[in-house]
Formats: structure tokens, C-alpha cells, sequence
């Protein structure tokens, strides 16, 4: 399956999904020591989403969310990547210092994320008119027909 | 369209204000395309959110500036940081641990940013007017410059902030622009007494609900009670910008932006009308509170974001009437201007008694101040009570200001209304 998005930092990356049923906000929301979600109100507090393609509608919260997700990549504890419903600048700034300090990549793409479940492959790539493309192989299809 | 430059932008892009501008521009003009801004704007004003401390990101990106001789172009202020410079003694953290937070403070002086370390610069000289441009950070100063004070910022996070008070120029997009700041989604307060005495909670409440049920749009608020001052705006703004992306809200016949629904509104319709119900005011401040009534609570921590002049003096009105004297802490978070004014008239004076414990520069649901920060904690923050069991792992108890002064007296969770 493909689809477009519209790259808001551009970048490759390719790992499984972590969808977020809500926005997140960084501060106070993700322990950048360790990549895990802490905001205890949001409905997937205590996963990690390093090494994962972070899906989620939107981003709310702290301004600081733009140091958290930059520290958080510096560490290596941050996202593959980031895929989200709607455009949130405070990520992007994130996004863009840690490439601008340390050289490291975090593509963050605006696109529809529906239909896209945690597990399913992510692939993040620049297609040819330069737009996101996001190649989605899904797993969790699969999963449930091996559970069942 | 593309980004247009100006002949200034492309001097300061080629290092014609010094080497920290230009990196600064650079930095700018890809995040003005990531945006899509067709153009940059002047600003009369940044206030910069980057000092406190998140890691070695923090001092990387500034001190970058700093060693190439950067300086701030327009007044700039800034906002809490880790560390309570005014009272170090209350820090429960080595010295040693404090020094990046300290560097980092220090280093935002050095660009020439105004060492005021408050959340609130609304509450400082440094208020903008009505109509001017600033870049401003911090979730809480952008939505109460944005929709109280009727000035104009988008919700710029770290980095970026100084970026713009390093050129003077800020990307031309989203709330900068006349065309982006009419409400496109309606609550309306329904269901609620023909007149009813708003509570400081019902306005932390209404945040809340903008907050979770907005996502990107621009909220507008009917029904609202005229608030007893700017500080239930402050709180409303507040909550609104901790569960959600508020950045702008009108109250109608409130907020200037909004004399009337159609004014608020851009004379278009609203895009979906969401009533807001006394029973939705109860679910939302509900959900604020881990703790039910008559936890023993181990402090009160009030003043996030920090407490006004109109706030202390309430508040100590409050401790003076109720006497509390089991000795819990009662932290009150507050700018170190508001706090040198109250010093100097002598307001303060026997309040260590009641358990006042001034905290300036910081908050405490960001850094280790708190003495017992197992116990439970009560609040009259929204926004605090949203971070701080996240943050720093307490349990939290929201209540009115009255209530959690009567709670520290009592040394238990009392609360006369939900």
C-alpha cells in the first residue's frame, strides 16, 4: 500500500508503527531517557516508541516538546519517524535542531493515517514529484489470522 | 508560493548581523517552508522558552550562539528554568547537577535575553499590545498573549523562539494573519443557571474540554461568565494548551477579538457547535484528581502558570482568615518581579508560618523542590494537575484556591464543590 504526505522534515526511515489513539505532547509526555510515554493521561502511556514510526492525529501540549523530541533523537531513544493527521511546527523544530546539531534523521510527514495499525511496516521515502511516500505493509492482518 | 525574502532577510541570511543571525535565518527560512509561510514579518518581541533545561540539546543549540556573538534584536524575556536562582536553599537536587541548568540560564542572558524567568510575561513590562507581532514560547504565555491581550504569535516551541529574537523576524503564517485567527469551532455553555457565580474551576474546566475537543481549529466560547479578572483567562488558556493545541481561544463578549459571536466567528458559521454541559464541568475536573476527598496531602502547590499580584493578594487574605498550621508546605510558584514587590512591602512577613514557600524562576512540577513528593498534592492548576503525575510522580488533587488552603489547614483533601 502507498500513500502520500506532505514531508514537513524530510528524511528516510522505515520501521514498524506505534499508533497513538490521541495527540501527544513531548514535555511531559515522553521520557527522553527512554523513549517512553509517561503523560498518564493519554491512552498509550507506558509504550516506547524508539525505533518506531510514531503515528498519531496531532500534537498538543508544551512548547518544550520541540527540546524533548530533539534530546530524545540526540540519545537515540526517539522515533524512526513520524507520521501525523495534522501538522504540529513545535515537532518540526524538534526535528530540525537534531539534524542541524548532530546530523541525525527524524523525517516527520503530514499525511491520513487511518487504516494504519501498530506492528504494520512503515516505510518513509522521497518519491519522485518530492513528495512522502509512505510504503505501509500490513502485519497486523496477518497477526490476527496466526492468533486465531 | 514560495518563500519570499526580503533584501533584509537575505542580508541577515549572508551574515550581514553576524554569524548567530545568519545561522538563526537559516534555520528559520527552512522552517518557514516547512510551514509554508510565503514571507517573513517583524516582531516587536520574543519571549524564549529554551532555558529550561531538557538535556544537552538544550545548551548545544544556544551555546552555538553564543560563541558566535549572537544578540537578541528586539526585547526578549525569558522563561522559567530548572532552577530557583532567587532561593537556591529550596532545591533538592546536588550542585553539581544543577550546573548545565545554570549554564544554560546563564547563556540566554549572555544573547541579551531579560533574565525575568517567568511563564507569565503577560504579567511583567514586557505585555505586549494589541495587534503587535512577537514570537513568544511557552504554552500558556502564547494562548493568553494570542486571545486576552489580542497580540499575535503562533505557538513556536524551543529553538525557534530564539531564532526569531536573534533576527527580529518571524514566519508570516497561521495566527500572525488576519485570515487565520476567526474561530472555527463553537461551545456553547448549555444547561448551566440562568446566572450562576463562575468558580476559578469552571474557567480551568471549559479549558480542558477546548483543549481535547479543538485539535487545530480555533475555538470560541458562548455562554461564558464575565471572570473576575485575567486570571481565570490565564487558567482557561492554560488547561486549554495542555490537553490540546490551543494557541488561540474567544470568549464572546470577553476577549477583544470577540465583541460579538459573529465578530469571533468572521461572520462565517462555525464549523460544528459543541455544547459544554454542568455535567461535562464535573467529568473533566474529575479526571484531574487521582486522589479522592480526604487524602492526606503532604503540600499544596499553587501559581502554574505563576501566581499574579490579584492571585497573592487573595491568597494571602485567605492564609491570614484560615491560619493553617500543620506545617505543610503551601508552594507558590510566581515571577521574581511580582515576588520583590511583595518582599519590599513587607506582605510576606509571618507567612512562613502558615507554610508559605515562595518558589521564583521555576515551577514546581518541573524540578525537585517538592519535600514529600510521594504524598499527595493539591492544586488549583489545571495545567498543573495535568503535568505533575506524569513529571515528577505524585498523586494530585485539584481543587479551588479556598479549598486548598481549608485542605492545608485540615491536612486532608476537602473540597465544598467537585
Amino acid at each position: 500500500v502507498i500513500r502520500h504526505g506532505c514531508f514537513h522534515v524530510e528524511g528516510d526511515a522505515a520501521a514498524p508503527a506505534l499508533v497513538l489513539a490521541e495527540a501527544l505532547s513531548f514535555w511531559g509526555g515522553v521520557d527522553a531517557t527512554t523513549g517512553a510515554i509517561i503523560d498518564r493521561s493519554h491512552p498509550n502511556c507506558g509504550r516506547n516508541l524508539t525505533g518506531r514510526i510514531l503515528v498519531m492525529p496531532g500534537a498538543r501540549g508544551s512548547s518544550s516538546s520541540s527540546s524533548v523530541l530533539a534530546e530524545a533523537i540526540r540519545l537515540g531513544t526517539g522515533p524512526a519517524g513520524i507520521v501525523m493527521a495534522r501538522p504540529d511546527p513545535i515537532l518540526i523544530v524538534g526535528a530540525m535542531v537534531a539534524r542541524s546539531l548532530y546530523g541525525l534523521s527524524c523525517p516527520i510527514v503530514v499525511a491520513p493515517i487511518d487504516g494504519i495499525a501498530t506492528g504494520d511496516l512503515i516505510r518513509i521515502a522521497r518519491s519522485e514529484t518530492g513528495e512522502a511516500a509512505i510504503f505501509l505493509s500490513q502485519q497486523s492482518l496477518s497477526v490476527a489470522r496466526r492468533s486465531s | 508560493m514560495a518563500l519570499a525574502l526580503t533584501s533584509d532577510d537575505r542580508a541577515l541570511l549572508h551574515g550581514d548581523a553576524g554569524a548567530a543571525a545568519a545561522d538563526a535565518m537559516t534555520i528559520l527560512t527552512a522552517f518557514a517552508a516547512a510551514v509554508g509561510a510565503e514571507a517573513f514579518l517583524d516582531i516587536a518581541g520574543a519571549h524564549i522558552d529554551g532555558c529550561l533545561y531538557h538535556g544537552q540539546v538544550s545548551l548545544d543549540f544556544v551555546e552555538r550562539f553564543v560563541a558566535a556573538g549572537g544578540r537578541v534584536r528586539v526585547p526578549t524575556t525569558l522563561n522559567v528554568g530548572s532552577l530557583d536562582l532567587i532561593h537556591p536553599e529550596i532545591m533538592r537536587q546536588p550542585l553539581a547537577e544543577q550546573a548545565p541548568a545554570r549554564r544554560l540560564m546563564a547563556a540566554h542572558e549572555a544573547l541579551g535575553c531579560l533574565p525575568s524567568f517567568t511563564c507569565a510575561p503577560y504579567q511583567t513590562l514586557f505585555r505586549p499590545r494589541f495587534g503587535q507581532q512577537i514570537a513568544w514560547g511557552e504554552s500558556n504565555a502564547i494562548v493568553f498573549a494570542n486571545s486576552v491581550v489580542g497580540a499575535r504569535t503562533n505557538r513556536y516551541g524551543d529553538f525557534i523562539d530564539l531564532c526569531c529574537a536573534l533576527t527580529g523576524r518571524a514566519p508570516a503564517f497561521g495566527l500572525h494573519l488576519d485570515e487565520n485567527r476567526h474561530g472555527t469551532v463553537l461551545f456553547r455553555l448549555h444547561g448551566f443557571p440562568e446566572s450562576f457565580a463562575p468558580s476559578d474551576a469552571l474557567y480551568v474546566a471549559v479549558g480542558l474540554i477546548l483543549g481535547s475537543r479543538s485539535g487545530e481549529r480555533v475555538p470560541v466560547v458562548e455562554g461564558l461568565p464575565p471572570p473576575r479578572d485575567e486570571d481565570q483567562l490565564k487558567a482557561l488558556g492554560a488547561a486549554a494548551a495542555s490537553t490540546g493545541a490551543v494557541g488561540l481561544f474567544h470568549a464572546v463578549g470577553i476577549t477583544p477579538e470577540a465583541p460579538t459571536l459573529a465578530a469571533a466567528l468572521g461572520g462565517r458559521p462555525a464549523g460544528e457547535t459543541i455544547l459544554i454541559t454542568p455535567a461535562d464541568v464535573l467529568a473533566a475536573l474529575a479526571r484531574l484528581s487521582t486522589v479522592p476527598d480526604g487524602t492526606p496531602i503532604a503540600a499544596v502547590c499553587l501559581g502554574t502558570p505563576h501566581f499574579s499580584r490579584a492571585e497573592w493578594d487573595r491568597l494571602l487574605a485567605l492564609l491570614d482568615r484560615v491560619a493553617p498550621a500543620r506545617g505543610i508546605p503551601i508552594y507558590v510558584n510566581t515571577g521574581r518581579a511580582t515576588l520583590a514587590a511583595l518582599e519590599r512591602e513587607g506582605n510576606l512577613a509571618g507567612m512562613a508560618a502558615r507554610g508559605l514557600v515562595p518558589v521564583a524562576d521555576t515551577c514546581t512540577y518541573i524540578t525537585a523542590i517538592l519535600a514529600r513528593p510521594g504524598g499527595a498534592v493539591m492544586t488549583n492548576s489545571g495545567k498543573w494537575a495535568h503535568y505533575a503525575p506524569g513529571n515528577i510522580g505524585v498523586e494530585v488533587a485539584f481543587g479551588d484556591l479556598e479549598d486548598c488552603i481549608a485542605s492545608a489547614a485540615a491536612g486532608h483533601v476537602i473540597r465544598r464543590t467537585p
